[in-house]
C-alpha cells in the first residue's frame, strides 16, 4: 500500500472490522490515506490522530449511541485537517456495487432532493425510458480493500457467517484485495459447501490466517464486541482528549510486534468470555 | 396514572403508530424499543428491517443492541442480507415505515444530521452523519420521526439537508425524483405533529398527557399550524410500560 492510497474497509462499524490489517497499516506509517468506510468506528479516530489520513467517505462516524459524537472526528473535521465526504450509507453501497458490476454508476432513487447530493457531486440523469429524474451514483474502485472473514481455503475462496456486510461488492470493486481469515480450510471443504463461497479466490491478492482478528470489534458466532473496551477508550478521550489516543496507538499498535502479543493484552479469558456470549446470540 | 418518563413515552406513543402484518426500518435506541413494544401487542406480525442488514429479528429482552450492527440486533432473524440489498427492498417499495431520529428537523420534517453552522467542508459543529437516515427518509413508504421535543431541535429551515422530508413542500420532493414516501408524523415528548396535505407543514395532531398546545408551540421555532381535529393523547398505560421496561431492564435507552 501506497501513501495516498484509497482504502475500503471491510465489515462495518464495530463488527467483522479487520483489526489485524488496519493494526499494521497504521504501523507502516502510511500517509495521506482516504479511508472509505460505510460506518466508520474509531480505527477512523486512530488514522487521525497518527496523522494517516486525509479525507474519509462515509455514512456515519462515531462507535455508537451511548459513547456520543466523536471529539476526535470532530476536532479533525471542523479545523479542516481531514475531510469528511458523507453519501447515504445505500448510496455508498451501491457505489461499491457499480464497481463490482464493471459499470460506471448505477441509477437509485436515494440520495435525491437531499444537500448529500452536493458533498460527493452526485449527479441526476433522465431514465431513457420514462423521463423521470434518477440518482446517478458513481462507482468507486478503491485502491485497496482490507477485509477479514471466517474462512478461507488457501486459493483465497472467502466464505462469510452471518450478515455478509459489503464485503463481496467491496472485493469486486478494488484493486487490491487483503484478507484476513478466522479460518484456513482445506481446498475440500470449499467444494463440500460453494454455496456458501461469497468472495471467489480470483479476486483476493492475499491472504493471512489471523483468528480474532477482528477483535476488539466483533464476529458473528465467533466472539461479540468487547464493548467495555470501548467504553475505556473512550473515557480516556473524555479525560485526556488526542493524547489517551496517541497512547492506545502505542500501546495496542506501534509496541506490540504480532498480532498475538496485541491479543495477550486482552489475555484468554477475555477473549473466551466474548466466544461464550457470540455462541448464546447465534 | 402511572408514572413514567419522556423516554417512555416517547416509546410508548411510537409504538402506537405500527400496525400489524407491515415492515418498519428501525434503528436503535426508542425507535427499536417502541417497535419490539409494538410486536409484542397490537403487531405481532411486524417486521423489523434494521441497517445492518437483518430482517425479522426479535429482540431478547434485556439484551438491546447498542447498533444496528451487531449479534444482538440480529437475535432469531429471518435473513441476513448484505445491507445494500436490505436498503433495496425499501428501493423495492417494501417498507412500510421508517422510525428515525434528527438532531435538526424544520417545518417540512426535512431532517439534519450532518453539520450545524459554517461550510460544509469546515462546519461549525460536525455530526455523525446520515448512516441510513437519508436511504429510509427517501425510500419508505411512510416516515415516523421520533424525537425529543426541544426549541433548538425544531428550526424553521434546517441548516443541512441530510434526509428529505417534504423539502420545500408543494410537491417538491416528487419533483426531485422521489416516488412515494414523505414524512406523515412526528411523535415527540409533547405532543403528535403531523403535516398539512397540501402545503406540506407541520401542524399539531395530539397533545400528550402533562402537555398543552401553548408549551408545543413555545418549544417549536417555527410557527405550527393546527389540524382540523386536535386529540389529546391517552397516556401510556401500566401494561404498556411494564412490557416496555421488561425490554429495557437495564435503562440503556429509557433513562
Amino acid at each position: 500500500m501506497s501513501d495516498g492510497a484509497h482504502v475500503a474497509i471491510g465489515g462495518i462499524l464495530f463488527s467483522r472490522t479487520p483489526m489485524a490489517l488496519i493494526r499494521e497499516v497504521l504501523r507502516a506509517r502510511r500517509r495521506g490515506l482516504t479511508l472509505i468506510r460505510n460506518l466508520s468506528c474509531y480505527e477512523a479516530e486512530l488514522f487521525m490522530v497518527a496523522g494517516g489520513i486525509e479525507r474519509i467517505v462515509t455514512a456515519w462516524m462515531g462507535i455508537g449511541l451511548p459513547w456520543g459524537v466523536s471529539k476526535i472526528m470532530r476536532h479533525h473535521v471542523e479545523s479542516g485537517n481531514v475531510a469528511f465526504e458523507e453519501w447515504s450509507h445505500l448510496a455508498l453501497g451501491l457505489r461499491f456495487r457499480a464497481a463490482a458490476m464493471g459499470l460506471p454508476f448505477l441509477p437509485s432513487l436515494t440520495m435525491l432532493g437531499s444537500d448529500l447530493m452536493a458533498v460527493g457531486g452526485m449527479k441526476t440523469l433522465e431514465d431513457p425510458y420514462t423521463g423521470a429524474t434518477l440518482a446517478a451514483v458513481p462507482a468507486l474502485f478503491p485502491d485497496v480493500a482490507l477485509l477479514h472473514v471466517h474462512r478461507a481455503d488457501r486459493f483465497g475462496n472467502c466464505q462469510i457467517d452471518g450478515y455478509p456486510h459489503m464485503d463481496a461488492d467491496i472485493a469486486r470493486a478494488a484493486t487490491t484485495v487483503l484478507v484476513t481469515t478466522e479460518e484456513i480450510v482445506p481446498e475440500e471443504e470449499t467444494r463440500k459447501h460453494p454455496d456458501r463461497t461469497v468472495i471467489p479466490g480470483f479476486a483476493v491478492d492475499a491472504l493471512v490466517h489471523v483468528p480474532f482478528g477482528s477483535y476488539p470489534h466483533e464476529c458473528y458466532g465467533l466472539y461479540e464486541a468487547d464493548v467495555e473496551h470501548f467504553d475505556e477508550y473512550a473515557k480516556g478521550i473524555d479525560a485526556r482528549g488526542a493524547d489517551a489516543v496517541s497512547d492506545y496507538l502505542e500501546r495496542y499498535v506501534y509496541a506490540p510486534a504480532t498480532f498475538t502479543d496485541y491479543l495477550d493484552l486482552f489475555g484468554g479469558e477475555r477473549l473466551a468470555r466474548q466466544g461464550k456470549k457470540a455462541r448464546e446470540l447465534t | 396514572m402511572s408514572e413514567y418518563n419522556a423516554q417512555e413515552l416517547l416509546a410508548v406513543v411510537a409504538a402506537r403508530e405500527l400496525r400489524d402484518d407491515t415492515t418498519v426500518f428501525a434503528g436503535v435506541g426508542v425507535p427499536l424499543l417502541a417497535a419490539a413494544l409494538a410486536k409484542q401487542r397490537q403487531a405481532p406480525r411486524l417486521t423489523m428491517v434494521i441497517e445492518g442488514g437483518i430482517i425479522g429479528p426479535e429482540i431478547a429482552p434485556g439484551r438491546l443492541p447498542i447498533s444496528t450492527n451487531e449479534m444482538r440486533a440480529a437475535f432469531r432473524a429471518t435473513m441476513l442480507p448484505a445491507i445494500t440489498d436490505a436498503f433495496l427492498f425499501a428501493q423495492r417499495g417494501f417498507v412500510d415505515v421508517g422510525f428515525m431520529g434528527g438532531a435538526q428537523i424544520d417545518q417540512f420534517g426535512n431532517i439534519n444530521t450532518s453539520v450545524l453552522g459554517g461550510d460544509y467542508w469546515k462546519p461549525k459543529v460536525r455530526l455523525p452523519g446520515t448512516g441510513g437516515a437519508n436511504d429510509i427518509a427517501s425510500l419508505c413508504r411512510e416516515i415516523i420521526i421520533v424525537t425529543a421535543h426541544e426549541k433548538r431541535r425544531f428550526v424553521p429551515k434546517v441548516d443541512f439537508i441530510t434526509s428529505p422530508g417534504w423539502l420545500a413542500g408543494d410537491g417538491s420532493r416528487g419533483r426531485a425524483g422521489l416516488l412515494f414516501g414523505g414524512v406523515s408524523r412526528v411523535v415527540t415528548t409533547l405532543g403528535t405533529l403531523g403535516f398539512d396535505p397540501v402545503s406540506r407543514r407541520m401542524r399539531i395532531e395530539a397533545v400528550h398527557p402533562g402537555a398543552t398546545i401553548d408549551k408545543i408551540r413555545e418549544n417549536t421555532g417555527f410557527d405550527l399550524l393546527d389540524a382540523p381535529e386536535i386529540s389529546a393523547t391517552p397516556a401510556p398505560t401500566a401494561d404498556e410500560l411494564a412490557m416496555l421496561r421488561a425490554l429495557d431492564p437495564d435503562r440503556r435507552f429509557l433513562g
